[in-house]
C-alpha cells in the first residue's frame, strides 16, 4: 500500500492498484479515457516521489522532463505527490521592461518576472493583461543567458493584445503570466545529434532561444535553422542569426523567402521545402517545427517519412483559436503569435 | 511448465516499440492509404498503431470487436475496403520481415491481425 498526495489530498493506493483507480475510488475527479496508456488523457504531473518507468513509456522525453506521467499506467512503488497539469500552471507577476520594433509588424517584448521563472528556451507562456485578456507567446530568451523573458509579437489586424503591446504598453506596466508550457525545447545529453529547426514568421523566436541554449550547452552536432516568410521583411531576425551563425560554425542559418524575389543571401521558396530538399534523410535527427500550423503539420509528416522518429519531432503549431471555443483540456490558444 | 506467450517470444513492449515506427511510416507513405490517415494528430495516430500492434503481437489489450467496428466505421464510410486492409496487412508482414522476426512467429501475428478483418471492415 502506497500513500499518494493528489493536490494535497491523501489517498492510499492498494497493492497493485493504479493511481487513476485509487483516485477514482476516492471520488476524486480526474479526466481519463482508455485506461490503457494509449489516449494520454490522464496525464498528471509528479511534484515529488518516484514514478515507475511503465507510467512514462508512451510519453515524449520532453514530457518526462516536465515530470508528467500517466495515472492509469502508474502502480506506485513509493510515496508519490502529484497534481493536475492545469493546477501546476498558476499565474505569476511580471513587469514590462521593453518593447522594440523588429519589423513593421513584429516587436520584441521583454518582461521581468517578480520571481525567477524556471523555464526552458523554446517553451511558451500565456501573457495576461490586467483586464484578463490573455494570449500565448513563445519565449525567445534563454534562462541561463538572459535575465529577462523575451518574446516576439506579431501584430495582427484587429489583434487586441498585439495592438496594445505595439501602441500602449510601457516600461513598468504590470502583466501576469502562466507557464512555461510546451515541449519544444532542447534536451542536453546527445551532443552529436543533428538538429533541424524550421520556423515561419515569429515561429523563429522559440527556435532562436533553443539554438542558443543548445550552443551554450556545448552541442557539437550540426544545427540547421530554416526561417521562412513570404517577404524579406518578415525575416526580421536575419542580422542577428547571421551574426550568431558567424560565431558558431555548427549553426547553419537558411533565410527563405516564398512570396517575392529572393535577394542575394536568401533562398527562394518555402522554409520546409528548402529543408527537406537539403536534408532528405533525417534518421537520427531531432526536429523542431514552430509557426504556421499547416507548415508545422505538413512538415511533421514529412520529417517522419524522411526517417525521424516521431518522438524526436517537436511540433508547436501556432493555432489561432478563440479560447472560449476550446473547452478541450490542456488546449492552449496561440492567438497573436504568427 | 507453460510455454512463453507469443508476446513474450516476440520481445514484449520493446518489440512493439521497434515495430511501430517502421509500420506507421510504411502505412503513411503508402499513397493508397494515406488519405485514411489525414487527421492532423500524428502522436495520437501513432498511439493507435501501437495499440493495434500490441494486440497483434498477442500482448495485453482490451480491444473488443465493438471497439474496432466503431473506430473504423468512419473509414469504411470514406471508402475503405478489403484491398486497403490487405495493404496494411502487407505492411505489417514487411515490418516483421525487416525486424527479422522468424516466420512461425510472424505467421501467428498475421493470423491475429487477419482475425480482425470483418470487424475492421464493419461486415
Amino acid at each position: 500500500m502506497q500513500e499518494i498526495l493528489y493536490s494535497g489530498k491523501r489517498v492510499l493506493c492498494e497493492e497493485g492498484e493504479t493511481v487513476l483507480a485509487a483516485l477514482l475510488r476516492h471520488g476524486l475527479d480526474l479526466p481519463y479515457s482508455c485506461r490503457k496508456g494509449t489516449c494520454l488523457t490522464c496525464m498528471v504531473r509528479a511534484v515529488d516521489g518516484t514514478v515507475p518507468e511503465a507510467a512514462r513509456r508512451n510519453l515524449k522525453t520532453t514530457e518526462i522532463e516536465r515530470g508528467l506521467f500517466l495515472a492509469c499506467q502508474c502502480v506506485p512503488v513509493a510515496p508519490l505527490a502529484l497534481m493536475p497539469v492545469r493546477d501546476a500552471e498558476n499565474f505569476g507577476r511580471a513587469t514590462i521592461r521593453d518593447v522594440t520594433r523588429l519589423a513593421s509588424d513584429v516587436c520584441r517584448v521583454v518582461i521581468r518576472p517578480a520571481t525567477a521563472l524556471y523555464y526552458r528556451a523554446g517553451q511558451f507562456i500565456n501573457l495576461r493583461r490586467r483586464d484578463g485578456l490573455m494570449r500565448s507567446y513563445s519565449i525567445a530568451s534563454v534562462p541561463r543567458l538572459d535575465r529577462d523573458i523575451e518574446m516576439h509579437v506579431k501584430r495582427l489586424p484587429g489583434g487586441e493584445m498585439s495592438g496594445w503591446l505595439f501602441e500602449q504598453a510601457e516600461h513598468g506596466d504590470e502583466v501576469g503570466f502562466q507557464g512555461p508550457n510546451g515541449n519544444c525545447f532542447y534536451i542536453p545529453g546527445r551532443s552529436d545529434q543533428p538538429l533541424l529547426l524550421i520556423g515561419t514568421g515569429t515561429g523563429v523566436a522559440p527556435l532562436v532561444g533553443l539554438a542558443r541554449d543548445a550552443l551554450h550547452a556545448g552541442h557539437a552536432g550540426p544545427i540547421h535553422l530554416y526561417h521562412g516568410s513570404r517577404r524579406v521583411e518578415g525575416l526580421y531576425f536575419n542580422g542577428a542569426l547571421h551574426a550568431l551563425s558567424g560565431r558558431h560554425p555548427s549553426l547553419h542559418y537558411h533565410a527563405c523567402v516564398s512570396g517575392e524575389a529572393a535577394p542575394t543571401g536568401f533562398r527562394s521558396g518555402r522554409a520546409d521545402e528548402a529543408a527537406f530538399s537539403d536534408l532528405p534523410d533525417l534518421a537520427g535527427w531531432r526536429v523542431y517545427l514552430c509557426g504556421y500550423p499547416v507548415m508545422v503539420r505538413t512538415a511533421q509528416k514529412r520529417a517522419y517519412l524522411a526517417g525521424a522518429a516521431l518522438s524526436e519531432i517537436m511540433a508547436d503549431p501556432f493555432d489561432l483559436r478563440d479560447k472560449r471555443a476550446t473547452p478541450r483540456r490542456n488546449a492552449v490558444e496561440r492567438a497573436d503569435v504568427w | 511448465m507453460s510455454e512463453a506467450s507469443l508476446y513474450e517470444r516476440l520481445g514484449g513492449a520493446a518489440a512493439v516499440d521497434a515495430a511501430v515506427d517502421i509500420f506507421y511510416r510504411r502505412v503513411l507513405a503508402d499513397t493508397a492509404l494515406s488519405r485514411f490517415f489525414d487527421s492532423t494528430d500524428m502522436d495520437n495516430q501513432r498511439a493507435k498503431q501501437k495499440a493495434f500492434l500490441t494486440m497483434a503481437f498477442g500482448g495485453p489489450n482490451t480491444y473488443t470487436g465493438k471497439d474496432l467496428r466503431q473506430a473504423h466505421k468512419p473509414l469504411v464510410d470514406k471508402g475503405m475496403n478489403g484491398s486497403h486492409f490487405d495493404s496494411v496487412a502487407g505492411h505489417l508482414a514487411a515490418t516483421l520481415k525487416q525486424l527479422g522476426v522468424p516466420e512461425n512467429l510472424s505467421g501467428e501475428v498475421l493470423a491475429i491481425a487477419g482475425s480482425t478483418r470483418d470487424d475492421v471492415l464493419n461486415r
